[in-house]
């Protein structure tokens, strides 16, 4: 077996086993229940609730729930939006940087507040050690506590009947950072840094032969960064940069994080609706889908760039003792990785909405870039972001059981509740939102000339650029083929509109989903229903996925990476 | 829905100060307390003076070094102040016409090198900061650095040899020579 499988099966391996454990504690802690951190972190949730002026049991009903968390946004928004405008008259700023154009500060406060970490700056020469910290870490987690709380209000719509309330936002979202965001980020940190990751608030430091090194809080950001699949990177080059992924060992957990809690996220879903089958339903689906993914791509890398084997340099991988070497596409690539580990980041960062990369994906060969383009393409379902990846894929779930009812002639049901036309167009709004914006964006920017002088490939990889461009900005993930002029008026206000669509476009429809689920009666389940934890349905529902993503995006992909990988010999 | 806004408000200053202020501050705390030198850039000094960081490669150029992978850093190679990748395609011209340049280089650097270039010597990282090449990229430039420096060949070898680390367990990721620390010990060979 070659040495990038035994890699990715032990990864997959590891996050199957970590999934149930950290699953049922989300699930306690969702519910309000006691966990073994209440001791130690109980007092903090309950003076924060009391600053507020919040009851634990006050219930809101999904506007009020929308509008709370889309006020927490607004807020977070506005809030980096000043720093990074003001951040030269600020402290924590040894390298004297200096404000940050408005509308790269617009652009980048709306990437951090959406989840989506689009980054048209780079980190170590744009802003200052408390943009970062108080900027965007804070966005980190409230982005992710948000996408958690989305989820649980959602959760919540499936399975109460007959109420009104989804739950309180602001109980979830302290909740989730508090019990799990932080201390899971905090001990990870810690281990990170054990490898060499930085985490220092020292200026750069000057070498004797005149090398300056970019130095920073880098640890804590990066823990939360990776946790919270929001894959901004303290550096420009992300997680290929030393100083953010320093080992082989650095990197393995980093990639783990980015899956970690989505996959756990289905189990927790299980709990809470009280049937587990239902979360290891979805978890299967995700995985199937998931290693599919990842095989195409660990190919393609491993495999190499024909052009650069006709030129005289040897792409073959070696284990020969004393001549070792990784062989396969290394443009772009860190060597303490190889092509294997950056295949598997690069497919867990975009089957999450994370965005965080450990090598250059515009020098991924045509194929391995595909994968990665097509897997934000279906909007970041299979495990997904933290809560918004569950969500997502909860709406592919609703469209599945609705194609079943047809096939059999009955109104479908999921779960005990009645999916009738008010849930369907909520789903597909939150479906369809998010492709309208990648399709219309890019098709926009073939047809502006500024937009396409921003390409730096030539041929069918640049249009791949575009196309990467708007799918990462519209589904919130974050990644980039980075060679793409993305600072420019056009696309700094273009992308921030898609990434905003992309995020309350989706969280919107979702909540009033829940809202009209919440309001109904249990249907006792009967000879024609449809369950929801069979191979059956977990066929039915990659099915679904999968044929959206390809009748939307087939088309477009035909003339980007299909186009270069025919050309490429 | 002026409800929402003291929740709102005190939520946001109260999360914003724990997570971005109280934590990444305590973490530094800890950071510096357990693990000094990783927390600060895993730091080379030599006379009190700071001359790298382990992590970090640097330009090398001198044929009587070895020889980094190439970097993409702008505006110079090996900008630690400015990672990032070239970017290029692989279906990109530029990106053939860099790699044949670069194995040029290699090729007249030493005529008498034998066999192919191995890949991770004529491509760029992805940081444009990577401190690693891998075994065979070293072996490859062994005559070279011998000649140039008039050493042994064998003992160069044998200096590689001691410099390969393995995969991470045995397991994760490559097996790597560090450029600098690979340098650093052939300066101190007599």
């Amino acid at each position: 077996m070659s040495h990038a499988w035994t890699q990715n099966i032990l990864f997959l391996l590891l996050l199957l086993a970590l999934a149930p454990p950290l699953g049922a504690f989300m699930a306690k802690v969702l519910e309000g229940e006691r966990t073994f951190l209440h001791p130690v972190l109980g007092s903090l949730e309950r003076g924060l609730l009391r600053l507020m002026g919040v009851q634990p049991d006050q219930e809101m009903g999904w506007a009020a729930y929308g509008w709370s968390i889309t006020l927490l946004k607004l807020l977070g928004l506005g809030a980096v939006f000043l720093l990074m405008r003001t951040q030269a008259w600020l402290p924590l700023n040894p390298e004297h940087l200096g404000n940050v154009p408005a509308d790269l500060s617009l652009n980048t406060a709306v990437s951090f507040a959406t989840n989506t970490n689009w980054q048209a700056y780079a980190g170590e020469t744009a802003l200052s050690y408390l943009t970062q910290m108080l900027g965007l870490t804070v966005q980190n987690f409230l982005s992710a506590a948000t996408g958690l709380a989305v989820l649980a209000a959602l959760v919540r719509g499936i399975q109460r009947r007959s109420a009104s309330g989804l739950g309180n936002a602001w109980v979830d979202v302290v909740r989730s950072v508090v019990y799990i965001l932080l201390p899971l980020s905090f001990v990870f940190a810690l281990v990170l840094v054990s490898q060499g990751v930085i985490q220092t608030l020292a200026p750069y430091v000057h070498t004797a032969s005149g090398q300056v090194l970019a130095l920073g809080p880098a640890a804590s950001q990066v823990a939360i960064k990776m946790l919270g699949t929001n894959g901004g990177g303290f550096f420009g080059a992300n997680a290929a940069h030393p100083f953010e992924n320093s080992t082989p060992l650095s990197n393995f957990l980093q990639t783990l994080a980015i899956l970690l809690i989505p996959a756990a996220l289905c189990l927790t879903f299980g709990r809470m609706v009280k049937d587990r089958r239902q979360g290891w339903a979805l978890l299967a689906g995700m995985t199937l889908m998931f290693v599919g993914a990842l095989a195409v791509c660990t190919h393609a890398e491993v495999s190499g760039n024909p052009v650069l084997t006709r030129l005289g340099a040897s792409q073959v991988a070696s284990r020969e003792p004393g001549l070792e070497q990784p062989g396969g596409n290394m443009e772009g690539k860190e060597l303490r990785f190889g092509p294997g580990p950056s295949a598997l980041w690069a497919t867990a960062t975009t089957a999450a909405s994370s965005g965080s990369t450990n090598a250059a994906l515009d020098s991924f060969t045509p194929l391995g870039g595909l994968v990665p383009l097509w897997l934000i393409q279906l909007g970041e379902v299979v495990f997904g972001g933290v809560g918004s990846g569950l969500y997502g894929m909860l709406m592919f779930a609703l469209v599945a059981v609705f194609i079943g009812g047809l096939m059999v002639g009955r109104t479908p049901e999921y779960l005990g509740k009645k999916v009738e036309a008010f849930e369907m167009k909520m789903a597909s709004l939150a479906i369809l939102l998010p492709c309208a914006a990648v399709l219309l964006g890019t098709a926009a920017s073939v047809l502006v000339p500024s937009a396409v002088a921003s390409m730096s490939n030539p041929g069918p990889h640049g249009f791949s650029q575009v196309l990467y461009a708007w799918s990462s900005a519209a589904n919130n993930n974050g990644s980039a083929f980075g060679g793409l002029a993305a600072n420019t008026r056009f696309y700094d206000l273009g992308l921030a509109t898609a990434m905003l669509l992309g995020r309350f476009g989706v969280i919107w429809p979702v909540l009033a989903l829940a809202g009209s689920l919440v309001r109904k009666k249990h249907t006792p389940e009967g000879p024609g229903t449809l369950p929801t934890h069979t191979p059956l349905f977990v066929g039915v529902l990659v099915g679904v996925v999968l044929l959206v993503g390809a009748l939307t995006f087939i088309p477009a992909l035909a003339l980007g990476p299909v186009a270069e990988q025919l050309a490429l010999r | 829905m002026n409800l929402q806004l003291r929740p709102a408000l005190v939520s946001f200053l109260g999360l914003s100060v724990l997570t971005g202020l109280a934590y990444p501050l305590a973490l530094t705390g800890l950071a510096r307390t357990f693990f000094p030198h990783q927390a600060g850039g895993s730091l080379l000094r030599m006379d009190g003076k700071v001359i790298g960081s382990t992590l970090i490669g640097q330009a090398f150029t001198d044929p009587r070094d070895f020889w980094g992978r190439p970097s993409a850093t702008s505006p110079g190679p090996y900008n630690a102040a400015a990672s990032g990748a070239s970017n290029l395609a692989p279906s990109s011209p530029a990106l053939a016409e860099a790699v044949a340049a670069r194995i040029a280089v290699l090729r007249a650097a030493d005529p008498a090198a034998k066999g192919p270039v191995p890949v991770d010597l004529v491509t760029a990282s992805g940081s444009g900061l990577d401190p690693d090449i891998s075994p065979a990229a070293a072996i490859f430039q062994v005559p070279r650095v011998a000649k140039t420096r008039g050493l042994d060949e064998a003992r160069v070898r044998e200096l590689v040899a001691r410099h390969i680390e393995g995969p991470q367990f045995g397991v994760l990721g490559e097996p790597r020579v560090n450029v600098l620390a690979l340098n650093r010990d052939l300066d101190a060979m007599r």
